[in-house]
This record gives structure tokens, C-alpha cells and sequence, in this order.
């Protein structure tokens, strides 16, 4: 079994390469269609701005192949852009728009609905909050609207609160689909689930030590349970 | 919520740790990655590796650490020194680097930092402000470049503000004035630096104990710290500096 990393040529993938094979994956970097289509899971990395990346998926002719195999049910795990691709919009890189009437978001993959949007930044109160959001913050499961059990084949045996390594400044909309949600300046969604084998996460399990480690294992044997 | 990050740094020259007090008389402290290793199983937070001797021709030792980094370390790490283009830091990210510092380069051409962040992200962007107090004048500091060795004229909080909206996505702060002297971070200017800019800043330069690190958080509003030789000399642990700073009602990753 065989994990594709997607490679949308942007910036290092060795990390993620390095950590789903410590975890015990034989996996290959590729940006072939051919490749991706026969892969028994499919990690969507994430580095780089939403319509950028969407763009290249669209050049590469692999975004209607991601939706395809996510929709069949192959394991999938989206990482950071990754997790935003998955959805329907977003608005990084995208161009401002020109009025309130018009949409000029970027489009993602839409296997989830609804918009990638800013990381606000001031809390609720008005208090500022530095944006990008960086460095190690808890991911809670057990929140209001968290599904636990969707949510335990991925986080198995990871207590609920772990620190996990974040660095982004847009967030996704939130939703039944979400099983984790972490705080900065708002409580935005940390992890998504699109049925109960395509994740996304908004962390990077790569660069989150123990815990990353362990969140990779359990795709890992999610993949390799076939 | 976000936890304050603790960050060694490692200067390295010809692939060893060295720690200028001063940024003169370098000390040797070992090898890099296997120091990496230890502070990352002591769970610090990020790993920098600063590589004062880079040079366009000894890149490739830097490339060479950076690809044996990501080999064996599980958490983030930046590499900074001597980056001259966006080139240059493309090959420090393809060899596996999660950040590129850039500092010298950057005053030079500002617009380097918007180049970079558009390349990589502005998350992958950090620029590294060296900044000595102007004799005379309180609570005015001067950006040095070309490793501390050369006065700029620039004032360091007013290029701060620049390089973030320029698009770096963190501000590593350096005191010169206190670099070495082990009397705690200079927090005024690091207060000064936190509160014009919306990115995070990383404190840098003087820690001497461990209530110097939540010192840099609490009164230089500091978002990291970033300490070299107390960390290289086992003076303290990662995990102790941590739990000093939970004493101080501090959010740490334990």
C-alpha cells in the first residue's frame, strides 16, 4: 500500500515524507494523475496560498481525481492548505473584490461547503490577537458539536487538549463535519472529517512531535486497513 | 490556547555550534543536529539554526544541515544567515528548512521580505532585527547588520512595522546591548517591537535565569524566547525553563 503525497510544486514536502514513513507508510511524492489514482490514501500537503494551489490541482488535472477518490472512499488526509483545498472557496490569493455583490474567491475542491476565510484579528472583545497564528495550541475533541467517534480514528489514543505545531492565517468554516477546534483570537476548526476516512487537519501532525507521530500512525493504519 | 514558544538557537560555523558572547570569542558547543535532538526530546517548541559563517560558496554546508535536520528533528526549525535572494532560500527550503531568517539582505532590499513571502508563504518568513541602544537617547534603538558589525542609522522599531507589513510573518529581536551579558532581555525595546507590529516577535539576547524568561513575556510582551549558551552548557533544561515560566501563570507546552 502506497500513500501519495500530492506535489503541487510548492515548497518542501520532505517533511511530510519523512513523517508518513516513520510512521510506517511506503509513500510517494508525485504530481501524476496515474499515480494518484491507483494510491491506496492520498495526503494533500499543505504550503503556499489557496488559488495558487488550486490553480496548479486545475493545470495538473488532479482536482476532479481528488474529488473522485474521496468520494469512493479512499483514505485522505489534507494538512494545513491541504484541509482549506478541501473546500468549496477561499479567499487567499484571491483577488479583492470589487463590491459587496460579487464573489471573487478562489475555488477549491468542494468536497466540504463553505468559504476559507481570515483568521479575525481581534477576539470577540476587541482584544488584539497576532495573526499568522503560530507555534504549539491545544486541539480539543470533546467540544460542542465535535462527532468523538469520527474523531477517534484519527486521534486514538491522543488525549483530548494535545498541543499540536499550528502556522496559518486563514481558518475553515465551521460545521457538522468538524472534530476538533482549537482557540486564538476566535475558536476556529482544527480538524475535519468528510465521512470516516477523509481528514483534514489544520496543524501539521509533521512538525508536532509525539503527538504529529501518532496522528500520522493512525492514517497510516486507517490506510493500510484497506 | 497558544503557547509562549521557547527557542534554542544554535549559531553554527563550519558545521559545528559555536556562541559568540558579544558576538566576539566563539565558543565550540558541538554538533548541531545532535544537540537538535536533545532540545526537541526536551520539547523546545522550535529549533533555530543560525549560520554565522554563511557565504554564498559555503551554502551548501547549510543545505547539508538543513536536509539532516529534517532527517531527524520532529518539530519546525528556521535557518538564517547570509541569505541573499529568494534563490538563495528556495534551497534552504527544498533541503527541508520550515522557516529562512534573513537580516543584512533585507535592509539592503526590503523588498526581498515581500518577494520571499509570496515565494513561500509569509509564515516561512522570519526577519531578524539586531538592535543597540542610541547612546544619548532613551527608547531609541538602531538596526546593526552584517552580523552586529555594521550601524544602519535605521531605527529598529520603525523597521519592524516595515518588515511586517512588508509581509514577514515573525520578528526574531536581537539586543546587542545585551547579547551575552546574561542580564535578561531587553525588554523595553522588545515591548517597543511587540506592540507595532501584529506579528509574532521572538526575544533574543541576555537571558542570564530562568525568571528572565518570563520576564521577555510578561514585561517585553514577548510571543517566544530564544536563548543559545544557558540551553548549549546545560546550564537549564528546556522543560525547566518552562516550568518557571508556568510558575509565572505562563501558557507552556509541558
Amino acid at each position: 500500500m502506497t500513500i501519495a503525497v500530492v506535489d503541487y510544486h510548492k515548497g518542501n514536502l520532505l517533511s511530510v515524507q519523512r513523517g508518513l514513513q516513520a510512521a510506517g507508510a511506503q509513500v510517494a511524492v508525485t504530481d501524476r494523475a496515474s499515480d494518484i489514482a491507483s494510491a491506496g490514501a492520498i495526503v494533500l500537503p499543505g504550503v503556499g496560498a489557496f488559488a495558487d494551489a488550486a490553480d496548479t490541482l486545475r493545470r495538473l488535472g488532479l482536482d476532479g481525481l481528488l474529488r473522485r477518490r474521496v468520494a469512493e472512499g479512499a483514505p485522505f488526509l489534507g494538512i494545513c492548505l491541504g484541509m482549506h483545498l478541501m473546500f468549496e472557496e477561499g479567499v487567499e490569493g484571491a483577488p479583492e473584490p470589487d463590491d459587496e455583490e460579487s464573489s471573487h474567491n478562489a475555488v477549491g475542491l468542494g468536497i466540504l461547503p463553505g468559504v476559507v476565510g481570515c483568521l479575525p484579528r481581534t477576539d470577540e472583545a476587541g482584544n488584539p490577537y497576532k495573526i499568522p497564528h503560530v507555534g504549539w495550541n491545544t486541539v480539543s475533541l470533546a467540544g460542542e458539536g465535535a462527532d468523538s467517534s469520527a474523531a477517534s480514528a484519527l486521534f486514538d489514543g491522543i488525549p483530548d487538549g494535545e498541543y499540536f505545531y499550528f502556522t496559518h492565517s486563514y481558518a475553515v468554516p465551521d460545521g457538522p463535519f468538524v472534530i476538533g477546534r482549537t482557540r486564538h483570537s476566535v475558536r476556529f476548526p482544527s480538524a475535519v472529517r468528510y465521512g470516516d476516512r477523509a481528514f483534514g487537519v489544520q496543524f501539521h501532525p509533521e512538525k508536532s512531535s509525539e503527538a504529529g507521530h501518532r496522528l500520522l500512525r493512525n492514517f497510516v493504519s486507517l490506510a493500510q486497513e484497506g | 490556547m497558544l503557547a509562549k514558544r521557547v527557542i534554542p538557537c544554535l549559531d553554527v560555523a563550519g558545521g559545528r555550534v559555536v556562541k559568540g558572547v558579544n558576538f566576539v570569542g566563539l565558543r565550540d558547543a558541538g554538533d548541531p543536529i545532535e544537540l537538535a535532538e536533545l532540545y526537541d526530546a526536551q520539547k523546545a517548541d522550535e529549533v533555530v539554526f543560525l549560520d554565522i559563517t554563511a557565504t554564498s560558496d559555503k551554502r551548501a554546508t547549510a543545505q547539508e544541515l538543513a536536509s539532516r535536520a529534517s532527517a531527524s528533528l520532529h518539530l519546525p526549525y528556521c535557518v538564517g544567515g547570509g541569505f541573499r535572494s529568494v534563490e538563495d532560500m528556495r534551497s534552504m527550503i527544498a533541503a527541508g528548512a520550515d522557516k529562512v531568517s534573513v537580516n543584512s539582505a533585507a535592509v539592503a532590499d526590503p523588498s526581498l521580505i515581500s518577494r520571499a513571502a509570496a515565494a513561500f508563504g509569509s509564515q516561512a518568513v522570519v526577519v531578524a532585527v539586531d538592535a543597540k541602544a542610541v547612546a544619548g537617547r532613551p527608547n531609541r534603538w538602531e538596526v546593526y547588520v552584517a552580523g552586529g558589525r555594521k550601524a544602519t542609522g535605521i531605527d529598529a522599531v520603525a523597521w519592524a512595522a516595515q518588515a511586517a507589513r512588508a509581509g514577514a510573518g515573525e520578528i526574531l529581536l536581537t539586543s546587542m546591548d545585551r547579547d551575552g551579558s546574561r542580564e535578561g532581555f531587553d525588554c523595553a525595546l522588545t515591548r517597543a517591537v511587540a506592540r507595532a507590529v501584529d506579528i509574532p516577535v521572538i526575544a533574543s539576547g541576555g537571558v542570564g535565569c530562568l525568571e528572565h524568561f518570563a520576564q521577555g513575556i510578561l514585561e517585553g510582551e514577548a510571543d517566544a524566547v530564544l536563548a543559545a549558551s544557558v540551553f548549549h552548557f546545560g546550564e537549564f533544561t528546556i522543560s525547566q525553563v518552562k516550568e518557571s515560566m508556568r510558575s509565572f501563570g505562563i501558557p507552556v507546552r509541558l
